[in-house]
């Protein structure tokens, strides 16, 4: 699937579009299809994100997968503070992204 | 493009600029633009015959612009000096600093932005062409 | 150390103001995104992996009690609770909020701090010696000089947009502590045989993708011309330096494209010239900053031995402490790197105790060193037990200094959207594999990079590790032989690189390829000087039998 993602422009939060707005967290994430690039303009014009970038998955039951180790990291937080990160109840957390 | 902020008294050139390469051989040119890979020490001899002296800015972050004001001042032009093309409020500063005296920004720009932006700073750090007293001259009473 | 008068007070205040209109600008749409990015990131700001990133000056490394507690503040009133000290003496926050930004840089100001020009193609922080002004092996104090260059590279209006960033550091001893000859322009500040005082530059060094050892372009600049010097340094730059290729924008590829002679030939043409304007700061102002860096109170016939009969106590002043160049006092350097942890990491807390401690045990005054460490530069011995103890009850007394677990790591992909694999968990790892025998090692230098973009500046570790992408799995190459200092080497790549845990097998393997072969007082690098890459190498790669 393709997945629209990017940063919300005031607080710097990583986002993920959910088909209707910028949700934070990753299992909210819906293909975009061939949409991507519209969206994120239109977003990005309206302020709502900055940064954009479509980047691929794959759905993993419940939640969503990105293909690139890079948006795992940046879907959970750092994996040297998994305190910090959106998943912080969860010690396995730190796998999933491996 | 137009000339949105000039800060000169004396009337605006009315010829057209033309390029480096051209203005060598073209004994009654008195406009010339400068492109950021021109050298603008080439038009060092010229420069009692240069009124306006255009400097393009195809994108802000190319700098190369502000060393060739730098010089052009140094050397004694006094005629006009424009920077055209992607010119944001945010530069005028320090263009003003480098000697520039009009601007002709591809977009205009909001006039209450560029005055604020170009008031903000009480004083400066280094002196350059335009002459104003850097903080080390007021601290020791030397400006 | 330099305090802001005045003058220097209304340029924080009115970038400030700048900045909060440049915010103000991007959130109601006058300004669009690649219009504000180079604004925002001379104000030190980027959009990073989770949030944005907000980088803090620490003009040369040296800040006072005052100005680091209020850095402990920002990281519980706007981050997370603590901040990353960074490889060129600065400090990183990573949860910033845009829209809070500007009142962050507004309590900065207020203690006479800023984040300007910590990111951009612009002159960034000078870094100096850490121990500048506290040990008796430097000719002057470096840091007055450097003082003078940042305020000329401050809202320099002809450098502010160069090809790439631009990074100096100026040092005052033939030790040089700073990497000096691994930057942009690095000064060495020197005396003729007059016996008067000068500046070597050295231009066009860097780590990176092509790291590169700076020559020396003028042994000899009389001091009272080194800011035209560093001028006419910096025009030939942002004149010739290549723009069509971000990876080859550094001057240090300029200087090496033209040949060292004729980037020197154009450099002292427009010497010539600039020397004809009047830029260079009067003696006056250099003796104004310097009557700042006049030496601390020192109590004179203080103790000068120590009570060493509490071994741990006795390991970390054999490690951590270096002599002072008075007597009674000793440099005391506070690892950041605890066995496991974070390089470079400090807690809200632990960067307020070090305040305070800084407060109590070394007149008011801190530094921040390239190796993400903190020092207290004058500490008196007859109380320097009772600081340790303070340190070792917060997690801060890690006798570890320049040891295989005083380790450089740039944030990585945990934190970094530059880079290509993590590299804390690398860090982690080692320091637990090593922490038994870092002491049997000694001195070892490693760096880890998470790209090659070099921020943990591998190439100059003794042992290096940059990690790549292969394939979208994280996998990581070794390097050896790196130095900074006097004699500056660049690390050579082993061979095929490793997974997170061969990666840090290969590691122990090439120390006991030291330790089996040391002779002397031989350290990790001198070892691998003498031998070459060739035992290392086949040690590594050897295939053990099942």
């Amino acid at each position: 699937m393709k997945i629209l993602t990017g940063n919300d422009l005031k607080s710097g939060a990583v986002t993920w579009w959910d088909g209707q707005g910028w949700s934070l967290h990753v299992e909210d994430a819906v293909d975009v299809g061939e949409h991507g690039g519209d969206i994120a303009a239109r977003e990005a014009a309206a302020r709502r994100v900055v940064s954009p970038e479509i980047i691929d998955g794959t759905r993993d039951g419940d939640s969503v997968r990105p293909a690139h180790i890079k948006d795992r990291i940046r879907a959970l937080g750092p994996t040297v503070r998994l305190d910090l990160s959106l998943k912080r109840a969860d010690p396995a957390a730190g796998n999933w992204v491996i | 493009m137009e000339t949105q902020f000039r800060f000169r008294a004396d009337e605006p050139a009315g010829d057209p600029a033309v390029t480096v390469d051209s203005f060598g051989e073209q004994t009654n040119a008195s406009a010339v633009r400068i492109e950021p890979g021109d050298d603008a020490r080439v038009l060092l001899p010229f420069l009692d015959r240069l009124r306006l002296v255009e400097v393009n800015f195809p994108a802000y972050t190319d700098g190369r612009g502000y060393s060739a004001a730098c010089i052009l001042r140094e050397a004694g032009y006094q005629g006009e000096l424009r920077a055209v093309g992607d010119v944001l409020v945010d530069q005028l500063a320090y263009m003003r600093r480098c000697g520039f005296d009009s601007f002709a920004p591809e977009h205009p720009l909001n006039q209450a932005d560029a005055e604020a932006a170009m008031a903000r700073y009480p004083d400066v750090y280094t002196p350059t062409v335009d002459g104003r007293a850097p903080i080390w001259a007021k601290r020791h009473h030397s400006a | 150390m330099y305090v802001y008068d005045e003058y220097d007070q209304q340029m924080v205040d009115a970038r400030v103001a700048d900045f909060r209109d440049q915010v103000r600008r991007r959130l109601d749409g006058s300004l669009a995104e690649d219009q504000f990015r180079p604004l925002r990131l001379m104000n030190g700001l980027y959009l990073q992996l989770h949030a944005y990133m907000l980088r803090v000056a620490v003009p040369y490394g040296t800040l006072s009690s005052a100005q680091m507690r209020m850095l402990g503040d920002i990281a519980d009133k706007y981050d997370r609770g603590y901040g990353h000290f960074t490889t060129r003496q600065n400090i990183q926050y990573n949860w910033i909020k845009l829209e809070e930004a500007p009142d962050i840089l507004a309590d900065l100001a207020s203690v006479g701090m800023h984040a300007i020009q910590t990111s951009g193609n612009c002159i960034r922080n000078t870094t100096s010696d850490q121990y500048a002004g506290a040990i008796a092996d430097e000719i002057v104090d470096p840091r007055p000089y450097a003082e003078l260059i940042r305020q000329w590279s401050t809202f320099h209006p002809e450098f502010s947009y160069l090809p790439r960033k631009f990074k100096m550091a100026v040092i005052a001893s033939d030790t040089d502590r700073a990497a000096m000859r691994l930057h942009d322009i690095g000064i060495q500040l020197v005396r003729n045989a007059a016996g008067e005082l000068g500046a070597a530059f050295y231009v066009g060094g860097g780590m990176g993708r092509t790291p590169m050892i700076a020559p020396c372009i003028n042994a000899f600049v009389p001091i009272d011309q080194m800011i035209t010097y560093s001028e006419a340094c910096l025009r030939v730059y942002n004149r010739h330096g290549r723009r069509d290729n971000k990876y080859k924008a550094r001057i240090k590829i300029l200087v090496h494209e033209l040949g060292k002679e004729e980037y020197t030939r154009q450099v002292e043409a427009e010497f010539a010239h600039l020397l004809t304007l009047n830029l260079e700061p009067p003696a006056a102002e250099l003796e104004r900053i310097k009557a700042q860096f006049a030496d601390p109170a020192f109590v004179p016939g203080l103790p000068d031995t120590l009570d060493l009969s509490d071994p741990a106590f006795a390991l970390w002043v054999k490690n951590n402490t270096h002599t002072h160049k008075q007597a009674g006092y000793v440099v005391v350097t506070i690892s950041l790197k605890p066995t496991g942890g974070i390089p470079g990491d400090a807690s809200a807390d632990q960067i307020r105790l070090m305040a305070d401690l800084a407060a109590d045990y070394s007149f008011d005054e801190l530094r921040v060193t390239h190796a993400q460490n903190i020092v207290l530069p004058h500490v008196r011995k007859d109380q320097l037990h009772a600081l340790w103890q303070k340190l070792a009850a917060a997690g801060l007394g890690a006798a570890n200094l320049d040891q295989i677990g005083d380790i450089i790591a740039c944030p990585g992909l945990d934190y970094c959207s530059l880079a290509n694999a993590r590299s804390i968990p690398v860090a982690q790892k080692i320091s637990e594999r090593f922490a038994a025998k870092e002491e049997e090692i000694g001195e070892l230098k490693l760096k880890i990079s998470g790209c090659i973009n070099a921020c943990g500046h591998h190439h100059a570790g003794h042992i290096g590790i940059l990690g790549v992408d292969r394939k979208g799995v994280e996998n990581y190459q070794l390097l050896l032989g790196g130095c900074e200092g006097a004699d500056t080497s660049l690390a050579q790549i082993t061979g095929p690189g490793f997974d997170e845990n061969g990666i840090v097998d290969a590691v122990e393997r090439a120390t006991d390829v030291y330790l089996a072969n040391r002779e002397g007082g031989e350290r990790f690098l001198d070892t691998y000087r003498r031998l070459g890459m060739a035992p290392f190498k086949e040690a590594i790669y050897r295939k053990e039998p099942a």
